[in-house]
């Protein structure tokens, strides 16, 4: 990082929806660089841009917070880099409050508390186009002269104002930015005290709106109605579902078929080997099998984003509450739930939106739970092989019954288990819910395509380091050692991942799994589906076809170790991406190693029952 | 009263906030519920109007206070005081 060639650092701060990373993306463009603050996952978002007197400087985007007094990992942040109290952060220099210039009573509080910091720092009433439109008059001097702070007006999306805003950042550069810095957390008189000097400065300086925005209440009469917006909610949903499986497929096949052809070339040109077997085998096919989830991830994030930019999820928030209260969740906690079906991995990455690091904790716990699309090649087989095609009361289908009963128990389980954490974990009531029901707004296509592609990225960079490393670890264990000359068993079987199959065999005997089926959980661990190829491998079947492998796998299992399989699958933590993923988002092994142990408890009991209750019956 | 015993289309004026079972064990406690209150914006002669009720238990609700629209739930509306308008 170069920090030190950067003359000035400012930061913007504001409460959530005030248009601040629109904000920052007019400010920055392209030069926008995404990490992690040191020891949090908070994402740090810093982009750098030229004044009109040729400074250069850095901005940063802090997380939206109505406080400096912080409720949520994220507001921890805001907090402490403005305060410079973060480790390995410089602090900024200067601070640009955002503010909704059509929503201004609350962050004239925010500004006034962050005047008190004693930083330099400057208003931004941003959305003044909005504002102007719905005719609120705003003394911008008088403003000025209140808060004792310059005050310029933009509009982020069309760009306007970028100028005067660097302008005041150039002229607050130039006085004395040595400041020192003075804050206490306010105690409740002080909140009020700041709120009537707020109220104050608004009466004095701002002219209520002559056309008010009346497309929010329209809409939430509609979108907030308690059955035609459930109802609403649950089309948007089935939409996102569609959107999520049936456009991704072709750009999944294509990736699928990019590797696998990728795969082919490396077979022609590197010689068969052990450089082979690892560029093929392992890197090509292990990553493949991750990057394969790209569209899908993207999908669900256009839709998530473009939700989310309108004001549309504090509404799905609203709806949900109820629902998600009965296991004890936030609202909140719906989004990345919903992400999870896609993949578990996005539905972690998205627990970011719940403010409270219990609730966000259980989340991500459970969100593995939820029935994620890797999961359907194994269940499609297996129902394939062992459930028989045939109409059950006359309409249903049953091996679509199974299937759906394959996603409702992860559901279910989801929120029971959510439920128990909450008991067991925290024994706590629950946080208060309260959030703030934004204006409505069209969305700004550059600022979603922005976002999604920010995601995508996010994604391909972990399945670049952590997914590809474990990929090459599932890989390792597969191949070595290599198989003896006079091999009479698939190569598999003579490799660690064998040895591990064979050792663990016996704990998994009582739930039924041969030891063919112990050997292809392990590279299954790589992502689920691997153990669809993995069991084709061990069971030696010729062709690929998953036919084939149905029709054997149908004459080598008893009926119920195919039932004790897929309930296996509906529990057991059989993706190391995402403990990984769970690794980097909590900052520790602990979480990860507590979901990998009870998700492996439930699997093993789950599946010690279906075996056992569908061999008393005779299956 | 209090703003949890509201229904949709009642208005009035934020009276005040007073703890209302928010200090059990692992909670956030009437202090800090207090101030997150507070910064919402619940402040002492605040206008609101209820908008919308949840489908299960008419719960969460959704207020329209000054001039901005939060959605909370009743129990934690519990904790703000208010005084109804006289209905027309």
């Amino acid at each position: 990082m170069s920090d030190a060639v950067l003359g000035t650092r400012i930061a913007l701060v504001g409460n959530p929806n005030s248009g601040k990373t629109s904000l920052f993306n007019a400010l920055t463009g392209a030069r926008q660089k995404v990490a992690n603050y040191p020891g949090v996952t908070v994402e740090r978002k810093e982009g750098v841009v030229q004044t009109p007197a040729g400074r250069r400087v850095s901005v940063l985007d802090l997380p939206g917070t109505y406080s400096l007094r912080a409720r949520s990992p994220d507001e921890a942040v805001t907090r402490d880099v403005v305060l410079g109290r973060l480790a390995g952060e410089t602090s900024p220099e200067i601070l640009v409050c955002v503010a909704d210039a059509t929503n201004l009573r609350l962050v004239l509080r925010l500004a006034l508390e962050l005047k008190s910091v004693g930083r330099p720092m400057v208003l931004a009433l941003n959305m003044y186009d909005i504002a102007e439109r719905q005719g609120i008059r705003i003394d911008l001097d008088g403003l000025a002269q209140a808060l004792d702070i310059p005050v310029v007006t933009t509009v982020a999306v069309r760009k306007r104002g970028l100028d005067m805003l660097l302008s005041q950042v150039d002229m607050l550069a130039a006085g004395n930015t040595d400041a020192s810095l003075a804050w206490h957390e306010p105690s409740a008189e002080e909140i009020r005290a700041a709120h009537r000097e707020a109220e104050r400065i608004m009466r004095s300086y701002v002219k209520p709106p002559l056309r008010p925005d009346t497309w929010t209440g329209r809409l939430d009469s509609v979108l907030l109605h308690p059955v035609a917006g459930t109802l609403i909610l649950m089309a948007i949903l089935f939409l996102m579902f569609q959107a999520v499986f049936t456009w991704a497929t072709p750009l999944m096949d294509m990736i699928d078929a990019g590797f696998a052809w990728l795969g082919q070339m490396v077979s022609l040109y590197v010689p068969a080997g052990l450089l082979q077997s690892f560029l093929a085998d392992g890197l090509i096919a292990g990553v493949g099998s991750v990057l394969v989830f790209l569209p899908q991830i993207l999908i669900l994030f256009f839709f998530i984003i473009l939700l989310e930019d309108f004001g549309y999820m504090a509404r799905a928030a609203f709806l949900m509450d109820r629902l998600m209260g009965v296991a004890g969740l936030h609202g909140r906690a719906f989004i990345p739930l919903l992400s999870s079906f896609a993949c578990a991995i996005p539905g972690i990455m998205s627990a970011r939106v719940i403010d409270n690091k219990r609730d966000r904790l259980t989340t991500i716990l459970v969100a593995p739970l939820t029935t994620c699309s890797a999961r359907i090649p194994v269940y499609t087989l297996i129902i394939a092989a062992f459930i028989p095609n045939r109409l059950v009361g006359g309409f249903a289908n049953l091996q679509g019954l199974v299937m759906f009963g394959l996603y409702a128990a992860g559901i279910g389980s989801a929120l029971i288990v959510a439920f128990v954490i909450r008991k067991l974990l925290w024994r706590s009531a629950s946080e208060p819910f309260l959030i703030e029901l934004p204006a409505y707004k069209v969305p700004d296509p550059k600022n979603v395509a922005r976002g999604v592609l920010l995601r995508g990225q996010i994604f391909l960079k972990r399945a670049g380091t952590i997914i590809a490393s474990m990929m090459v670890l599932i890989w390792f264990l597969s191949s070595f050692p290599g198989a003896p000359e006079n091999a009479t068993q698939p190569a598999i079987d003579y490799s660690f991942a064998g040895m591990l199959g064979h050792l663990i065999h016996p704990l998994l005997a009582p739930i039924g799994f041969t030891w063919q089926m112990a050997i292809a959980l392990i590279p299954g661990m790589a992502a689920r589906e691997v153990a669809v190829g993995a069991l084709g491998t061990v069971y030696a079947v010729g062709g690929e076809v998953e036919g084939t492998l149905a029709t054997t796998l149908a004459h080598q299992w008893p009926l119920a170790t195919a039932l004790s399989f897929l309930a296996w699958y509906v529990f057991a933590p059989q993706c190391l991406s995402t403990l990984a993923v769970v690794k980097r988002e909590t900052g520790g092994w602990l979480w990860p190693s507590v979901m990998f142990a009870y998700m492996l408890t439930l699997a093993y009991a789950a599946s010690f029952a279906v075996f056992h209750i569908a061999s008393l019956l005779g299956w | 009263m209090r703003l949890s015993d509201l229904g949709k289309g009642d208005r009035g004026l934020i009276r005040g906030i007073v703890p209302a079972g928010h200090d059990g064990p692992g909670e956030i406690g009437h202090d800090e519920m207090e101030r997150r209150l507070l910064e919402m914006g619940f402040v002492e002669g605040a206008r609101f109007h209820v908008l919308h009720e949840g489908l299960v238990g008419r719960d969460p609700i959704a207020i329209r206070l000054d001039d901005i629209r939060v959605a909370l739930r009743r129990r934690d509306a519990r904790a703000i005081l208010i005084e109804r308008d006289a209905t027309p």
